[in-house]
């Protein structure tokens, strides 16, 4: 419970404008992009400052309130889902970006920074920060670190994980963790931010990012290649890398989206192909050119059916809204998606995407599968209902034999969703039980009230 | 407790549209409004959670919904953007009058929708008035008629640089047309608005003009009712359906080929509400809408789809003058015209077309919602000025009264000189009699 004196220390500390009490508005941070119940907190609070986060943060230790941080609370695991009766913090009030610093190549940013405007505002000074979520049009930075949030240049360009170089978070009592710095290298202490990237807001809440930036690259080329067969597509992807090229992507569609993306959008794409590669390399111009005309051949000798090199930017565009449309159009043909995240190895992905057209005719649901071939990060996304609850117990059992599945084959839970509390049941099967307990450990050593978004990850 | 158990029922009519959002928060991105509140409840996902939550009685604040819904441009950029296809305007529209229905109008919207604006002859008084009484009105007759989409009672707003009234409103000017098709075969009836009546009848004469010199016939009839936005978004479905049958009945009358507005947000009202709200109608009133509604056009439509526009003459003497488009929400977002008004503009040889950042972000007005929240509204408009004077036009041209009111206020109150058109003026400029271009 928050009490009433409560309620008004957070108000001299924020302002009342800045404490959301009543209950249409705390309705509204109560969900996230996680197909979940909602859970509605006691109080919402939106500091602006780091300093005012800071002693919000010490004020939900001292009462032992739940501490839930949201960002734009896209996080598709239920990591921004409050406690009941806890406190949702807002970070979108903490929205600058400190410093683009283009002698030393990195940005200082407030955690309520939301992706894509970071990603402009290097860009405009001729610099890249590569991690691009479907959802960076809205997430913040913080959300993204706190995620570890991937994006489709993964493969060659890494994840959130590969730009951060420090970070500064408060610990749950409200001291203030610095770590990294702004330097290339760096050895001074443990490495805290290696912990924090990935901990969903369990071990701290951050205030402020450095990133890493690199040079943008000067030239690019998309193309898309049809397979009659997953497994050639797959062994493409083998090849390709093979030959010593790493695409900055290498995005997949199975026959299920490529067919609901052509009903959806008229685009021309082949409806009878099994699998579809969209490919970008990036680079200096000789360089592109050069990969492009390799990745053609060995698509070629691999035997795809169909390839096209997007000769401009509008063709590459083209080639683009095929992959920018799975999700869209997969979602318009039924009421409730649900966008799964298994991750395998690469070369595995023939034989997930077989258990996956098992899974779905097994439990008879309608599963398309689209992702990231060139990582192994896929999203078979269920289409569903959920308010037939016949049919949303056989969506959990599906979802439950997928993830059995991507065990099976070596791999893992989440590639970048999260493990929230969506997922949280299955860490145990992954990692066992002595993971689990050191986690735990960890956990309470660092936030003894157990305030810092509990149950999330670990569990309980 | 009974009674919004009822209430929850009526909402559960929306549940079929309401389970599609998936919550994927993409909204954010595009809607105006959280882009200077920051605030959940005001993007449409923060917006339909509260009526799922309304419906599925997990609070009890009809009110509380009712006043976080009113806080909405009905800009549709959130729908035109949802990768789920969410019928977001829909459901807020429905939703407003199901609330409404249960809470009860407040009685000066009561008065103004039911007694005013269905009531074309006296509205048109009333306003006679407006601009004489001033003074002494102001409260009640800025409740009255300032909460209109249409808030022309300029001078009675302090502070807003608004356009007065016109001297003569078009339907002074030109009280009814019934001509027949000339050169392109095709006839037209012309749905005013009140937005071009009222404040830019000089936007009514360019498309008479340019559709004299096309050779299309056009039906204009006397006592047109407004297009009923207002009270849709009021949620008074009861006047509405007073100005629909109103104007059913007028532009029955008489056969034509297309209805044609030079109101973006007229053209989408009749286009995507007057049907929407027909779905309990039965299927003889629903054929009586579409006969209507599935032949709207936009002007711009009309000339470059329909008839074709004159070729570019040479230009005149003396430099270009640059013009810049901004795209009105209802035109792009719930209409999909983006094309058809630049080439209006492009047709005319003394213009260069400049395209600002940005074009389609909402200017603001939002109808009553400019009214209501005059500072936000303001805001989200100061981002428009913003661009439109980086661009460096010494023009602005778009496609709705309502925005050139908007952007006309916003313009005028940054000190800058630059001229609000509509793109049909722009185009009309250069029509010879002929109907080749000067
Ligand atoms: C359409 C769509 C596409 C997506 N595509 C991708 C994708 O391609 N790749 C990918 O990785 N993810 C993707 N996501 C998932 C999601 O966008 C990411 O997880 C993103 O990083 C979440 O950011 P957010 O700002 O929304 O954070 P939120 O959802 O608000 O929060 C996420 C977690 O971070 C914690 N948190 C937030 N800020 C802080 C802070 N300052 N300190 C401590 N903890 C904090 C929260 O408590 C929560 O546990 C997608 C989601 C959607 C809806
Ligand atoms: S974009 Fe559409 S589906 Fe996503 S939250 Fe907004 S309304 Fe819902
Ligand atoms: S209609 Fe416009 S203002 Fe209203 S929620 Fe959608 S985007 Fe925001
Ligand atoms: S949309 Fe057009 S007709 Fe309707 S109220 Fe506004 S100006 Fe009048």
């Amino acid at each position: 419970m928050v009490s009433r004196a409560l309620v008004k220390e957070f108000q001299r500390i924020l302002g009342k404008e800045q404490v959301f009490l009543e209950e249409i508005d705390r309705a509204t941070y109560a969900y996230d992009a996680a197909v979940l119940e909602p859970v509605l907190p006691a109080v919402v609070l939106r500091p602006r400052s780091a300093e005012e986060l800071g002693r919000v943060t010490a004020l939900c230790h001292e009462n032992g309130l739940p501490l839930t941080v949201r960002g734009a609370g896209t996080n598709l695991s239920g990591g921004s889902i409050p406690s009941s009766g806890g406190v949702v913090v807002l970070t979108t009030a903490l929205n600058k970006i400190l410093e683009i610093n283009e002698a030393d190549l990195f940005a200082v940013v407030q955690p309520g920074v939301v992706t894509a405007r970071l990603m402009a505002a290097v860009e405009a000074k001729g610099l890249f920060y590569p991690p691009d979520p479907g959802s960076m049009a809205v997430c913040t930075l913080g959300g993204n670190v706190a995620e570890n949030a991937g994006g489709l240049r993964g493969l060659k360009y890494g994840v959130t994980r590969d730009y951060v170089m420090g970070l500064t978070f408060f610990a749950a009592s409200g001291e203030t963790v610095k770590t990294g710095s702004r330097t290339v290298k760096c050895v001074s202490g443990y490495n805290l931010a290696a912990l924090l990237v990935g901990s969903e807001g369990t071990l701290g809440v951050v205030s402020e990012i450095i990133l890493k930036l690199i040079p943008l690259p000067p030239a690019r080329r998309a193309m898309m290649a049809t397979f009659d067969g997953v497994g050639k597509a797959s062994e493409t992807v083998a090849a390709i890398i093979a030959q010593r090229i790493v695409p900055a992507t290498l995005e997949f569609l199975d026959n299920f989206t490529i067919r609901t993306v052509e009903d959806y959008s008229k685009a021309g794409l082949p409806v009878d192909a099994a699998a579809l590669l969209l490919i970008e390399v990036d680079g200096h111009p000789a360089v592109v050119a050069e990969e492009a005309e390799k990745v053609e051949a060995i698509c070629r000798q691999m035997g795809a059916a169909r390839i096209h090199v997007a000769r401009d930017a509008a063709e590459r565009d083209r080639v683009w809204s095929a992959r920018r449309s799975a999700l869209p159009a997969l979602a318009k043909l039924k009421p409730t998606c649900v966008l799964e995240d298994a991750t395998v190895p690469r070369s595995k992905i023939p034989a997930m995407i077989q258990a996956l057209e098992d899974i779905s005719r097994k439990f008879a649901l309608p599963i398309g599968t689209f992702g990231h071939a060139g990582d192994g990060n896929l999203h078979p996304t269920i289409l569903t209902d959920r308010r037939d609850k016949k049919e949303w117990s056989r969506v959990e059992a599906a979802v439950d034999a997928i993830f059995e599945k991507a065990l099976e084959l070596g791999g893992t839970l989440s590639g970048e969703h999260g493990i929230g509390t969506a997922k949280s049941r299955f860490l145990e099967k992954e990692f066992g039980r002595g993971t689990i307990l050191f986690s735990k450990k960890i956990k309470a050593a660092v936030d003894p009230h157990n305030i810092l978004n509990p149950g999330k990850i670990i569990g309980e | 407790m009974s009674s919004l158990r009822a209430l929850a029922k009526l909402l559960k009519q929306l549940e079929d549209q309401l389970v599609v959002c998936m919550r994927c928060g993409l909204c954010q991105a595009v809607c105006p409004l959280f882009a200077e509140t920051g605030r959940e409840a005001d993007v449409a996902r923060g917006k339909l959670a509260l009526l799922d939550g309304l419906a599925r009685e997990i609070f009890e604040n009809p009110k509380g919904v009712q006043d976080r819904l009113a806080r909405c441009l009905l800009c549709g950029s959130c729908a035109a953007n949802c990768p789920s296809g969410v019928k977001v305007l829909d459901i807020f529209i429905r939703a407003r009058a199901i609330l409404a229905g249960y809470l009860g109008l407040p009685p000066w919207k009561k008065v103004l929708f039911r007694r005013v604006l269905s009531k074309p002859e006296l509205f048109n008084r009333i306003l006679g008035w407006g601009a004489k009484f001033q003074g002494i009105f102001l409260k009640p007759v800025d409740d009255l008629l300032g909460s209109s989409c249409s808030r022309f009672l300029s001078p009675l707003l302090k502070g807003r640089h608004l356009r007065p009234l016109a001297k003569v409103p078009l339907h002074r000017q030109t009280p009814t047309l019934n001509t027949p098709p000339g050169a392109s075969g095709l006839k037209v009836a012309f749905f005013v608005g009140c937005l071009i009546d009222k404040v830019f009848p000089q936007v009514g004469e360019a498309v008479l003009k340019v559709l004299e010199r096309h050779g299309v016939g056009v039906y204009l009839p006397r006592g047109q009712a407004c297009c009923g936005i207002p009270a849709l978004s009021g949620g008074d479905t009861a006047a509405f359906k007073e100005m629909l049958n109103h104007n059913l009945d007028l532009f029955g009358a008489e056969s034509w080929d297309y209805l044609i507005t030079a109101c973006a947000t007229c053209a989408s009202t009749i286009k995507k509400m007057w049907p929407l709200l027909a779905q309990e109608d039965g299927a003889a009133e629903q054929a009586r809408i579409s006969a209507v509604a599935d032949r709207v056009l936009d002007v711009s439509q009309l000339l470059a789809d329909q008839v074709g526009l004159a070729p570019g003459g040479p230009a005149g003497e003396g430099d270009k003058i640059t013009i810049t488009y901004h795209d009105p929400c209802h035109l792009k977002k719930s209409l999909g015209v983006t094309a058809q008004p630049r080439s209006l503009v492009r047709a005319n040889p003394d213009y260069e077309l400049t395209e600002m950042a940005k074009a389609d972000w909402c200017c603001g007005c939002g109808g009553s919602f400019n009214l209501q929240h005059y500072e936000i509204s303001s805001a989200i408009g100061r981002r428009k000025v913003e661009n439109v004077l980086k661009s460096g036009a010494a023009a602005v041209a778009t496609g709705c009264p309502a925005c050139m009111l908007q952007l006309t206020d916003l313009l005028s109150r940054a000190g800058a000189k630059v001229r609000v058109r509509h793109a049909v003026e722009i185009y009309a400029e250069a029509l010879r009699p002929s109907g080749g271009l000067e």
